[in-house]
């Protein structure tokens, strides 16, 4: 598998891109730190981390309205960004990236601007038995306060969505679809062109979760033609706290705004105010200026690697990961569609994924246990939680050979 | 035996071993012993809140001190319970109420004071006070 790997002449060079991240260079508990967690968050290059200094060294200043010399560079970088990220998801118009705090916002922004205006009682909100909390609760929120009725795309065994049932689901009365393009439990990647089809037969719009997509491959948002697309800059070797709302023109424009304040306004008085054009619309008060602007360098960094190298790479790390772990006694994968990134959710026959995870840590090995923030897919299959892998493109073949012995020394001890 | 020689004991016993695997393979061995809560107990009612794992508890009071049975279905969780049990158990009310546990950071099982663990040690220790308050005014 290695040898296969090397022949392919990878464009990137996995041990000159693990200098660019420092942190990845450290022991814990005397080994050699092993972040197999990226699903939760990525790890950042240090061209990412000098530009926040840079930002609050060098022209830190509040945006969009100041005419002195700091704010016109800050206001420019911030939206120089917002180009970046236009250009990232190939949106047609600028005015349809939205700032946001991440993925969650997001979702909460659609289902609370968008749902509150247009979802009315008896319509229909569909989304998909392996969604992560963010892309359930709003919409459980919504359906109560409207009165609307939450339907869910049932998965298979294998952790791919059942389409006849969707098919069937995606109806007259469905007014909003929303499906994450990659499920963070179980790796799997969602048919959501044929998702995104569906809906617009019923005249359905559509939102997708593309939180754990981005970190893997590029998405066109006008080939896709979904109505709303949400990512977080942090699983994407950006910093936390910042992400992006991409949503058709006509629809944003439609919906009213979200939060009140500063930055959305046209006019103010205490009779009447008129609100910005989108999407400062939904921008309101003073915005993580430094992480927009790292975000679209975390970006920037991410483009400069060529990417079918990075597939090529991951989908080598991934095989060799399954290849390595099948030979465990006891080993359970949870998760095994057909088209997957580099996720791999797994249990070991009577062991807690707790203890082992536990374990695994003292071994420097940190991969993360529990639900994952997807509960009903964790009762779907009858399981407490998974231990779950998630690699990166700065993840090494010997690292997974640290963590399956790892995983040997924790069974020695559980058994 | 009083709370404060238990804690001795057990502090003791594990400065035998020098390093992490010796100290834990020790604990979940010590789990096995936990005595046990009765299957039809392991309810919404027993469940200690803020564990990844589930751990359930259960006392009960006899001749004025207080007896505790869990389980749990993870085995560090269940390690720690049954060393809880250990000191907490046989004890009035008022012992349990009042003790300021402090074996666990002397045994070198610090980081499960971290409430980040997900391990609700605090969480269990908060139950057999509760537990004990609750008996207390019986």
């Amino acid at each position: 598998m290695i040898e296969e790997t090397k022949s392919i002449e990878l464009d990137f060079n996995v041990d000159e891109i693990r200098k660019d991240f420092p942190i990845l260079h450290q022991e814990v508990n005397g080994y050699p730190l092993v972040y197999f967690d990226n699903g939760a968050t990525s790890q950042k290059p240090k061209q990412v981390i000098d530009a926040i200094s840079k930002y609050y060294e060098e022209y830190n200043s509040n945006i969009h309205r100041g005419v002195h010399h700091l704010s016109q560079i800050a206001t420019t970088a911030y939206e120089k960004a917002r180009e970046e990220i236009q250009s990232f998801l190939n949106a047609k118009e600028l005015a349809e990236i939205v700032f946001t705090k991440g993925t969650t916002e997001g979702i909460n922004l659609v289902a609370q601007s968008w749902g509150r205006k247009f979802l009315k009682e008896g319509d229909e909100v569909v989304i998909s038995a392996m969604e992560h909390h963010a892309n359930i609760v709003p919409w459980q929120m919504l359906c109560e306060e409207k009165g609307a009725v939450l339907k869910v795309i049932p998965m298979s065994q294998s952790g791919e969505l059942i389409m006849e049932e969707a098919k069937k689901i995606i109806g007259e009365k469905t007014k909003i679809v929303a499906v994450m393009h990659v499920s963070n439990a179980l790796g799997t990647i969602n048919p959501i062109q044929e998702i995104i089809q569906l809906a617009k037969q019923v005249d359905a719009i559509t939102l997708i979760d593309g939180a754990q997509a981005v970190p893997h491959f590029m998405v066109d948002v006008q080939e896709l033609d979904c109505d709303f697309y949400t990512f977080s800059a942090h699983k994407l070797l950006g910093p936390t706290g910042v992400g992006v709302l991409y949503g058709k023109k006509e629809i944003l424009e439609a919906m009213p705004p979200w939060q009140g304040g500063g930055d959305m306004i046209k006019d103010v008085s205490f009779e009447k105010t008129t609100y910005a054009d989108v999407p400062l619309k939904f921008e309101a008060g003073t915005p993580n200026i430094a992480g927009c602007i790292v975000m679209a360098e975390a970006i920037r960094y991410w483009k400069s690697l060529n990417h079918e190298h990075v597939k090529v790479y991951e989908d080598a790390l991934f095989s060799y990961a399954v290849e390595k772990l099948s030979e465990i006694e006891g080993m359970r994968f949870i998760g095994t569609a057909k088209e997957k990134v580099a996720v791999i959710s797994f249990l070991i026959d009577g062991l807690h994924p707790y203890d082992v995870g536990f374990i695994l840590d003292k071994y420097g090995v940190a991969l993360r246990t529990g639900h994952h923030c997807a509960q009903p897919v964790m009762d779907f299959y009858g399981i407490p939680g998974t231990l779950r892998a998630s690699f990166s493109f700065y993840n090494t073949f010997a690292e997974i050979d640290q963590m399956v012995d790892a995983i040997h020394k924790a069974k020695k001890m559980l058994s | 035996m009083s709370i404060a020689s238990k804690e001795a004991e057990i502090v003791e016993e594990f400065s035998m071993f020098d390093d992490w695997t010796g100290k834990y393979e020790y604990l979940i061995d010590l789990g096995r012993s936990l005595p046990l809560i009765d299957e039809s107990l392991k309810n919404e009612d027993h469940l200690i809140k803020g564990c990844q794992s589930q751990v359930w508890l259960d006392a009960s009071i006899d001749e004025g001190k207080l007896k505790f049975k869990g389980d749990s279905d993870a085995q560090i969780p269940k390690g720690i319970v049954s060393l809880l049990v250990r000191v907490m158990s046989d004890e009035s009310p008022e012992e349990i109420v009042n003790t300021e546990l402090r074996f666990i950071d002397e045994i070198g099982l610090k980081e499960h004071l971290s409430p980040t663990r997900a391990n609700g040690l605090v969480s269990m220790v908060k139950q057999m006070k509760m537990y004990a308050l609750a008996y207390q005014h019986k």
